[in-house]
């Protein structure tokens, strides 16, 4: 039996800045066709680990490989595999939703870039929107049309930096089933971070809980909140945010059921 | 090879919506370049009038240098603002992680600085010739190496430019316009390098602008084109570019190391 080469494994990754230790020794990986959560407060090292995992940010030690390749050393044919969408970024605010869209099909070099351009309209029902402005557009809207530009490749790992963080729960619920739809359709793989528990339980088969750079727990997310005996993912958060999950030694024991 | 020249036309193509979809932008490529070219040439023909002119040409000689320092100074701004542009809309990002090598994110800019020129001077040359009666082909067969060069050095400001608004993020990108303004002084860009202080005049002389508009002045007063000094020039574009290459490449690289591009990026 052959082992199936993970679409991303990010191995010992440590990043240091200055005094601070930002990651310290992560390591995980993503499935062909599975979605991983990457939860955490504040501070956990979520963002960090995107910016690595990205290319934003070199690591100070650790590897990323994505398709079995280092990051690195193929950093063009990689990135042509995959794809990314984030809260905190935008598409040029100044052109046009259709003009952007187009820009971004062809520096992936998209074949028939309109007609994957209208088929991305069309499946997050921005059609009506082409020829709007981005800047002006409400933030379920942006989300949306953010979405399709990280579609529009055909991405074999999606990376998804807190889609959901300014929308509504109507908005949030609609991306959730749609993210999920995709998932199942197309077997692409996702790479999510969250602050929201529910983004996490819904869209994501499995869960990575990073606390002071370190994985505290993985698993599905019921056996992770499971292992803290903790009602909920929620409860879970909140509890390793108020220090009462790290003042009862249970950090401990996660590194102890990580590593038994 | 056509992969990159597909991304590479790609950025340009976001940058010519920009412009297309914004004509006020164009003010900034005309507007500008025309009071200071209005002021200059108002300036001499009072001089000349006032017989301050010591030489015949004097509008000459400063009108076409204000034209050939605006080449050099809009092929830095295509590199620079480009690069803000990205930063001011937060799309930074998306081009970092899209499948682009830097020299194809370098090479749109230097095409953007290109088409910024080729607008600029268009119609610098077009009010110089009516108003000022001043024609930018007089230079002949010297015009296209000397505009070549400033536009090389041009680019190279604009990567240095870069490099220093990467590294010290928004607080600096004042410097996407005082850049080129530095080195203005030493340039010799409206008196002969011969009027810098002696020790001064060897760091002139290592720009590569100065010998340009030194032979800009010769053209004009009538001499051969001083193809010694266009070629000096493009040696020392060949070495101005390869450290701009590597500044480039060693604050990109800085940026990446210690987190900064994604702050430069998102703030």
């Amino acid at each position: 039996m052959t082992a199936v080469t993970p679409v991303l494994e990010a191995d010992r990754l440590v990043k240091i800045f200055g005094e601070h230790t930002a990651l310290d020794g992560l390591s995980f990986s993503v499935a062909p066709g599975e979605s991983l959560g990457l939860l955490g407060v504040n501070g956990a090292g979520k963002t960090t680990a995107m910016n690595l995992i990205l290319g934003l940010t070199t690591p100070t030690s650790g590897m990323v490989r994505m398709f079995g390749l280092d990051l690195w050393k193929h950093r063009v044919e990689i990135l042509k595999q995959v794809n990314f969408s984030s809260a905190y970024t935008n598409l040029p605010s100044n052109l046009l939703v259709w003009q952007n869209l187009l820009v971004f099909a062809k520096l992936y070099a998209v074949p028939k870039p309109k007609q994957r351009i209208e088929e991305m309209m069309e499946l997050l029902d921005i059609t009506h929107l082409r020829k709007s402005v981005t800047g002006r557009l409400s933030a379920g809207e942006s989300t949306r049309v953010n979405l399709a530009k990280a579609l529009l490749n055909k991405p074999r790992l999606l990376l998804l930096d807190e889609p959901t963080a300014s929308l509504d729960p109507d908005i949030a619920d609609r991306v959730r089933k749609l993210l999920r739809q995709l998932q199942k359709d197309t077997g692409i793989s996702i790479l999510y971070t969250s602050h929201n528990m529910r983004d996490i339980d819904e869209v994501c088969d499995r869960l990575v809980f990073l606390h002071a750079g370190k994985v505290l727990a993985e698993g599905t997310p019921n056996e992770v909140h499971q292992q803290f005996n903790r009602s909920s993912l929620e409860d879970l958060f909140i509890g390793v945010a108020r220090g009462e999950v790290h003042a009862m030694g249970l950090i401990d024991k996660a590194d102890h059921l990580k590593t038994s | 090879m056509f992969e990159s020249l597909n991304r590479i036309w790609a950025l340009t193509l976001r940058y010519l919506f920009l412009y297309t979809r914004h004509p006020v932008r164009l003010v900034e490529l005309i507007f500008w370049p025309l009071v200071d070219l209005l002021m200059w040439g108002f300036l001499t023909t009072h001089l000349q009038q006032q017989g301050a002119g010591d030489f015949p040409k004097m509008i000459t000689y400063l009108i076409g240098a204000m034209i050939l320092w605006d080449v050099l100074f809009r092929a830095q701004q295509g590199v620079a603002i480009s690069f803000l542009e990205d930063v001011w809309t937060r799309n930074l990002l998306n081009i970092f992680v899209a499948p682009v090598r830097t020299f194809e994110y370098v090479a749109a800019t230097c095409f953007v600085g290109v088409l910024r020129v080729s607008v600029t001077l268009l119609v610098l040359a077009v009010v110089a010739a009516f108003a000022y009666r001043f024609n930018l082909a007089s230079m002949g067969m010297g015009l296209l190496p000397f505009l070549g060069n400033l536009i090389l050095f041009g680019w190279f400001l604009g990567m240095i430019s870069t490099g220093l608004i990467m590294r010290w993020g928004q607080a600096a990108e004042s410097l996407a316009w005082a850049v080129p303004f530095f080195i203005q002084p030493l340039a010799a860009v409206f008196y002969p390098v011969s009027v810098l202080p002696g020790w001064l005049q060897p760091i002139a002389m290592s720009l590569p602008c100065t010998p340009i508009f030194e032979g800009m002045r010769t053209v004009l007063a009538g001499g051969a084109v001083p193809w010694g000094q266009v070629q000096y020039a493009f040696f020392l574009n060949l070495i101005w570019g390869g450290l701009a290459a590597l500044f480039f490449a060693l604050n990109l690289k800085h940026v990446r190391k210690s987190g900064l591009l994604v702050k430069v990026a998102t703030q």
